[in-house]
């Protein structure tokens, strides 16, 4: 679905912020992209619905070279949903927020209706319809913000930070729509560095540093690896600090999430009982 | 000594319906960590507000209640007095940065209170040794890292040598390793110097072994004030929804299971100790 070759990306500051990176995206991925601030993991995603062309190397969307062809077009393909909701929002009313990049597809009236009603509905907004963003939450902002790409039904959905600002309950709610979203067979890209959310989604994961991939594979194999995560600024999930803490007396290291360790050390007890 | 006292505070912005913190009483002793937690929208930024007076000065609007801070009732007082003894960092320190260099910017605060510039030296010189960016005095803050700008935001406020510290989800623009040197700064502004913190934190992994003491707001209401223990093993806790750490989480399932620790661990050191005992029986 996505590749990119040996990109490298120079801003106009001069600032490098890709140095050769390589990646291949299958269609129904779900990735996460982690990193430690400025290690170039929003450059790298905005290279996806060409927001940003390779200034050396190449990206190719669906086998489509992004430098051939119009972001107008891409995004029809590539939804992008911003870290700051702010940044995307600008409607008078939710409603014309989600309408807006659909009538610029060219959608006719009333299927624009239909999928508007039908994005409402699928994030829990249909009471804001004709509320103006701005008076909404952070967090509904955010979904807002959800709503308005996922209306046009991209086939790629990246999301920049989508738990920064959000409670518990609101990241529970964002993990099991995400999941639902990748199991219905889109593309998933999240950026993010909240570990705990990526040890519960256990998408594969990307690791960036200083402007390179350094570490590529399942959220068990990289959140586990202490000297891997170091370089990128991550800290291993709790879970997975308490079981390298205790490597000495032969259990696993390689456990993210919490289900799963309390079966480990259920089955642990287990055997040295009988 | 309670530095922080309010009995059935309840407040109401202006234009506003329904009143967003109500009935609060909390007493928070001089010296602890706290943390302040709760679903977002709970009225945790609104009571922050509180403390050094931008509610009800600032904001105006309906404040009914007893509010007391540092022995000074704050609806008699100003901002400007307030300010010099609750210092409040925000979440992005964007907001709060604006000159053309770190040690502009931290000596800012002292020069509007009128400091005399040796003391300002001095007490510029102090804010950037204790918060580990001396070699960013000459760098201009909008060039710095998200974490390095944190660090100069809380040097900005700590120059001004308040009792407390006021911390608004201070951490959460940074990488997890970012995150964890400024709980790091935090907890040695409180162990060290005696600075009373109240830490509003949604990342209670991260920062929950640090606290004394854990306030859990909801719907405008205090719904859990104690311990760390206490409070994150409780079944209110999980019901509000809030993110209570794994090491207590995984404590709860063991137990259901029929595996008993030795003591509830909030913080993954803890865990590892308790059922390395168990393990070793």
């Amino acid at each position: 679905m996505i590749e990119v070759k040996d990109v490298y990306f120079t801003y106009l500051t001069g600032v490098e912020a890709l140095k050769g990176v390589s990646l291949s995206i299958r269609n129904g991925e779900f990735v996460a992209v982690m990193g430690q601030n400025g290690a170039g993991k929003t450059t790298l995603v905005k290279q996806f619905n060409g927001l940003l062309k390779p200034t050396k190397g190449e990206v190719l969307v669906d086998g489509v070279n992004t430098r051939d062809i119009s972001v107008a077009q891409l995004a029809r393909k590539v939804g992008f949903v911003f870290q700051n909701p702010d940044h995307q929002l600008f409607s008078e009313t939710v409603e014309e927020e989600i309408a807006f990049a659909l009538r610029n597809f060219g959608f006719k009236e009333n299927t624009l209706n239909r999928r508007v009603t039908w994005a409402l509905n699928l994030l829990g907004l249909t009471e804001y319809r004709k509320t103006s963003p701005f008076m909404l939450s952070g967090g509904e902002r955010k979904r807002v913000a959800l709503a308005s790409v996922l209306a046009w039904n991209p086939k790629v959905v990246i999301l920049d930070e989508p738990t920064i600002g959000q409670d518990h309950r609101q990241k529970e709610i964002l993990r099991q729509f995400i999941v639902q979203l990748n199991a219905q067979g889109k593309t998933v890209v999240i950026v993010t560095h909240d570990v705990e959310f990526v040890a519960e989604c256990s998408p594969r994961v990307v690791l960036m540093a200083q402007g390179q991939i350094v570490a590529d594979g399942s959220a068990k194999k990289i959140l586990t690896d202490p000297d891997v995560a170091l370089r990128a600024s991550i800290v291993p999930p709790q879970v997975t600090q308490i079981f390298l803490e205790l490597e000495d007396l032969g259990l696993p290291t390689d456990v993210i999430d919490v289900s799963e360790a309390k079966r480990v050390l259920i089955e642990h007890f287990e055997a040295g009982e009988r | 000594m309670a530095i922080i006292e309010t009995k059935n505070l309840t407040y109401t912005y202006p234009s506003a319906t329904k009143p967003s913190i109500r009935d609060v009483s909390l007493t928070v002793e001089k010296g602890e960590f706290v943390i302040l937690t709760g679903p977002s929208g709970c009225g945790k930024t609104t009571l922050c507000r509180c403390f050094n007076g931008l509610i009800p000065h600032f904001y105006t609007g309906q404040l009914e209640g007893e509010l007391t801070v540092a022995g000074l009732k704050v609806i008699e007082r100003s901002i400007y007095e307030m300010a010099q003894r609750v210092g409040l960092v925000f979440q992005n320190p964007e907001n709060q940065l604006f000159a053309l260099s770190v040690e502009k910017d931290v000596a800012f605060g002292l020069e509007n209170l009128g400091v005399p510039r040796d003391e300002m030296r001095k007490r510029v010189d102090w804010a950037l040794q204790t918060t580990g960016i001396e070699e960013l005095r000459e760098r201009a803050p909008h060039e710095l890292s998200g974490g390095q700008q944190q660090r100069v935001a809380i040097a900005c406020v700590l120059a001004m040598q308040p009792d407390i510290m006021v911390f608004d989800e201070p951490t959460s623009f940074l990488d997890p390793l970012g995150a964890q040197r400024i709980f790091e700064v935090i907890n040695q502004l409180n162990k060290k110097l005696g600075v009373t913190v109240i830490l509003v934190e949604h990342r209670l992994d991260l920062a929950s072994k640090y606290a004394d003491h854990v306030v859990i707001m909801d719907d405008g209401k205090i719904a859990l004030n104690g311990s760390p223990r206490e409070i994150f093993n409780s079944e209110t806790a999980r019901l509000i929804g809030v993110g209570i750490p794994k090491a207590t989480l995984l404590w709860q399932l063991l137990q259901e299971n029929g595996i008993t620790l030795e003591g509830v661990p909030t913080s993954s050191e803890e865990a590892a100790r308790l059922l390395r005992e168990v393990l070793n029986q």
